[in-house]
């Protein structure tokens, strides 16, 4: 990919980070960095295509420690589990010989999987060697009659949002607007149907399938979740949808912005984290689609919904009311789930807003008050200062931040994309008000910092152990 | 001898191997107040971090050099400079480990020229080791990785003093990556149960063990092997090495302190047991303490009790090649009947094994091979979940990398003691998996009714 290939895809006119700097593009600090490359993001962003092979082309420092391990959920097809990479030797760099071992594990991948499509991503090595994998994608997809999809994607070409957006790019250059949709199997008698996509939802530990009956029920056809369980032959079909939703996702704005330059879908962007964000999201698709039977639909969903979330809450606000919480993701999660904790009357001190847009720290302000305190640093021994200070009863984060917690003895609730546990739409948010008692009132917490007697008393000569 | 088997396929599928600078960087945690830097895009540092936490339940310590899009073309040497810097000024370590990956190696980093540069520019930080290891990930697996950076901080780290006074009473000990914290916990009990001051090369057991401290957490490691301790191994009467992988590091230790070795391939098992023993007994010169006797006498009769769930068992193991070979013997051993093993990469000990083949390959080889030849129980890493699932066979989890089980760092396999709980953990697998007879009911048998 060549430098004015990676500033086009940065520059997203529908981002308001895009008047500053490069989020993409800022120079990463050797020796004090952390998160993943554009590789990373990418696959990441594709990879929930269940019913697709997804290559891994390169060294087995790519794949072999990383794959198979997203939370993402199929209902059906697991073909995306299965770990997919060229494995380069020495002697296939020294000889040139990348291009020729990707075209063989394209056809090994057709001929013994038979996937729905291929998706091969390109990494450091062999970009550097400057293995052409479009040209190999296309001479394999005539070959072998499956759609093969290439996503030049090397982790030095940048950060994990650039590989979202080349993921995006990729997508609606190879994929999307190849394929009509098909009539449904079945229309809710006397509804009209609308057809839409979510954009960015990724189906972590199944949490979609907590949103995804009230879409049913209002008569909306989710043509495509980009890309949580979704199935390449619904990706093809994208262009048709009446309205996207861009759920949390900023990196994949380009996609909802192109379908509407192309084919004039309407979108908005949303979440389904909490209650308030889940029926704003609903009522997100009625504004859109402009059908008051349909708003008058969302309207009883919303009531009953909220009515029946607010009686299971009920004796876990009791026990969360007034504990104070730090909360430490990025973006568009930086005020969604600070919405979620104030829904369970949890007092939010800080919030983290490494990857926020100025739109995102308005938001933050309208919630918790213009003295909202927000955490830029993402290093991990002021982010447990900051906790000690505000007094905080828990951490809310991403999981690189776990264990730096726990060994803090600090209450911690994981919200990032390799959890098991799904926390969107209605159910979502008892559910984690669930974890959230159980994370704060678990009694070890208090047995951990305790001193035993004797440690006063002994002299602790000898550290190590002795079996 | 087992013949080695290298199938011809281009796309490797379910991958069984791990990357070189996984394996190195592992070996950097095993040593205190260090902080491994691999040098390379950060993904790869990303990805790798992802994968301890999730085998070791632990916060990992691991930096990057970061190198993008224009450094990747017009050299990174200034990458490295900075991040040996930046780490030094903010986690102020001892040690240092410069690990590179495929990539800075196939855009031909000069490492030793860049330590240099960052010696002359950054003369402030001249207490800090620096171990460059080379590791690129178009090679070998995580097992080789692992003992190339044990070698290359034997070759930065140990004084030369091949004929210097010697500590009767301390011995160096290289274990390979194959050893557990658990196991290291149990070795170290087990040398100074005779007296001797071990001192290990890594240390993850000490580090990675899982264990709070006071001060919380810690941007490096959590304990190992300290950077004076490996300046005295210099000083100890011999080396202890466990682990084929190993040979090379030994080779370099015995040239630096012309101390003696004793070369053990594993401590899983009765006679290796036995051979350790026997062995710390001699360099001790002290008699075999009491309780090794019972140990024994409790492992041999766990050997007669379980031999009956092992007897004619066919097993498949999979693995890098010290860990590998070590369960190949093991079941071997216990009388049952290892059909399947395949290795992530190529070692020279996998031809001597006691089977009919090897082959080198990923897990979807290996479920294939399990398939064909009807394997009762396989030992996989956690990877291998599915592959059971559909071979209808148990699954032993080893190796790396375990994430869906707590506590498999604290298994420990070595040993009298090890060996016993390994061979009740196989039997209660192959117990629960044993098919008992389906009924037969006689076509003359009159219904109840």
């Amino acid at each position: 990919m060549k430098p004015e290939e990676i500033a086009a895809l940065l520059n997203e006119p529908a981002c308001a980070h895009n008047k500053k700097s490069k989020s993409g593009c800022a120079k990463p600090a050797p020796g004090a960095t952390q998160g993943g490359c554009c590789f990373d993001g990418a696959r990441n962003a594709l990879l929930p295509i269940a019913d697709a092979a997804h290559i891994v082309h390169g060294p087995i420092g790519c794949a072999g420690s990383s794959w198979d391990n997203r939370g993402t959920r199929s209902s059906g097809p697991d073909t995306y589990r299965i770990g997919m990479t060229t494995d380069l030797t020495d002697m296939d760099v020294i000889m040139g010989r990348g291009e020729k071992r990707l075209y063989q594990s394209i056809r090994q991948a057709v001929e013994t999987h038979k996937p729905a499509a291929v998706f091969v991503y390109n990494t450091c090595v062999p970009a550097l060697q400057g293995d052409d994998i479009a040209a190999v994608a296309k001479a394999a997809q005539e070959k072998f009659g499956t759609p093969v999809i290439p996503v030049d994607c090397a982790g030095f070409y940048g950060n994990k949002n650039l590989g979202n957006r080349i993921a995006g790019d990729a997508a609606y250059k190879y994929v999307i607007g190849t394929r009509e949709p098909e009539p449904p199997p079945f229309e809710i008698p006397g509804v009209r149907r609308h057809d839409v996509n979510l954009i960015g939802e990724w189906n972590v530990g199944g949490e979609f399938w907590n949103v995804a009956p009230l879409f049913d029920e209002l008569g909306l056809r989710v043509l495509c979740s980009f890309s949580g369980d979704s199935r390449f032959a619904e990706v093809q079909t994208m262009h048709r949808a009446e309205a996207n939703m861009v759920v949390c996702s900023k990196a994949m704005l380009a996609v909802a912005r192109k379908l509407e330059d192309d084919y004039k879908i309407p979108w908005f962007e949303g979440s389904f984290y909490g209650m308030r964000d889940t029926s704003e999201a609903l009522r997100g698709f009625a504004r859109l689609l402009d059908d008051p039977e349909l708003t008058a639909r969302v309207e009883q969903v919303v009531a009953r919904e909220e009515a029946r979330v607010e009686a299971a809450l009920a004796p876990l606000r009791e026990k969360l009311r007034g504990k104070r919480v730090l909360i430490f993701t990025g973006g568009y999660k930086s005020w969604s789930v600070v919405s979620a904790m104030q829904d369970l009357g949890m007092i939010v001190v800080a919030t983290g807003t490494e990857k926020s847009t100025e739109e995102d720290k308005a938001r933050i302000k309208q919630l918790m008050g213009p003295e909202a305190r927000m955490i830029s640093d993402n290093d991990q021994i002021a982010l447990i200062d900051v906790f000690h200070e505000t007094k905080a009863d828990i951490l809310i984060a991403g999981d690189r931040y776990i264990y730096p917690t726990l060994k803090s003895r600090i209450p911690f609730l994981d919200v990032d994309h390799v959890r098991r546990i799904g926390y969107a739409g209605y159910d979502g948010l008892i559910e984690l008000a669930r974890n959230l008692d159980q994370a704060v009132h678990s009694p070890v917490w208090a047995q951990v910092r305790s001193e035993p007697a004797w440690a006063a008393a002994t002299m602790r000569r000898r550290p190590r152990a002795v079996a | 001898m087992a013949e080695i088997l290298t199938p011809a396929k281009p796309l490797s599928v379910n991958p069984l191997k791990a990357s070189q600078p996984i394996g190195a960087s592992l070996a950097f945690l095993g040593v205190a107040d260090c902080m491994p830097l691999e040098h390379g895009a950060r993904g790869c540092t990303s990805f790798n971090k992802l994968y301890f936490m999730r085998h070791f339940n632990e916060p990992i310590a691991l930096q990057t050099t970061a190198m993008d899009q224009t450094t990747t073309v017009l050299g990174a040497d200034d990458n490295v400079v900075e991040a040996l810097a930046t780490i030094c000024a903010k986690n102020a370590p001892k040690v240092i480990g410069l690990v590179t990956t495929g990539l800075s190696e196939m855009q031909g980093a000069d490492v030793p020229r860049t330590v240099k540069a960052f010696r002359t520019q950054h003369p402030e930080f001249a207490h800090v080791a620096v171990v460059p290891v080379s590791a690129s990930d178009t090679l070998g697996c995580l097992e080789t990785g692992f003992a190339a950076a044990v070698e290359a901080m034997i070759e930065t780290l140990v004084p030369r003093r091949p004929s210097g006074w010697k500590n009767r009473d301390q011995v160096n000990v290289l274990a390979s990556a194959s050893l557990t914290p658990g196991d290291l916990e149990e070795l170290r009990a087990w040398i100074e149960a005779f007296g001797l001051t071990p001192i290990l090369l890594p240390d993850v057991g000490s580090s990675l063990d899982g264990h709070l401290i006071d001060q919380g957490f810690s941007t490096l490691t959590y304990g190992g092997v300290t950077r004076e301790e490996i300046e005295r191994m210099a000083d100890s009467a011999a080396t202890l090495v466990i682990g084929r992988s190993m040979s090379r590091a030994a080779d370099a230790l015995q040239a630096r302190t012309g101390a003696p070795d004793v070369r053990f391939d594993q401590l899983i098992g009765l006679q290796a047991s036995d051979a350790f023993t026997e062995a710390l007994a001699e360099l001790s010169g002290r008699p075999v303490p009491a309780i090794f006797g019972r140990k024994r006498a409790q492992l041999t009769d766990a050997m007669v009790d379980c031999q009956f769930q092992f007897g004619g068992a066919k097993i498949g193991v999979s693995g890098d090649s010290d860990l590998l070979s070590a369960l190949v013997e093991f079941f071997h051993g216990m009388g049952a009947n290892v059909v399947a093993a395949v290795a992530s990469a190529r070692s020279p000990r996998l031809a001597d094994l006691p089977i009919e083949d090897v082959a080198i390959g990923d897990l979807e080889d290996f479920e294939t091979l399990a398939r064909a030849r009807g394997a009762d129980l396989i030992v996989a890493n956690s990877h291998g979940v599915e592959a059971a699932r559909r071979l209808g066979a148990t699954l032993l989890r080893a190796g790396f990398p375990i994430y869906d089980r707590h506590g498999a760092h604290a298994d420990a396999w070595i040993g009298y003691g090890g060996t016993r709980r390994l061979i009740f953990a196989a039997a209660n697998l192959l117990a629960a998996h044993y098919q008992e007879l389906r009924p037969y009911i006689s076509r003359y048998k009159q219904a109840a009714e």
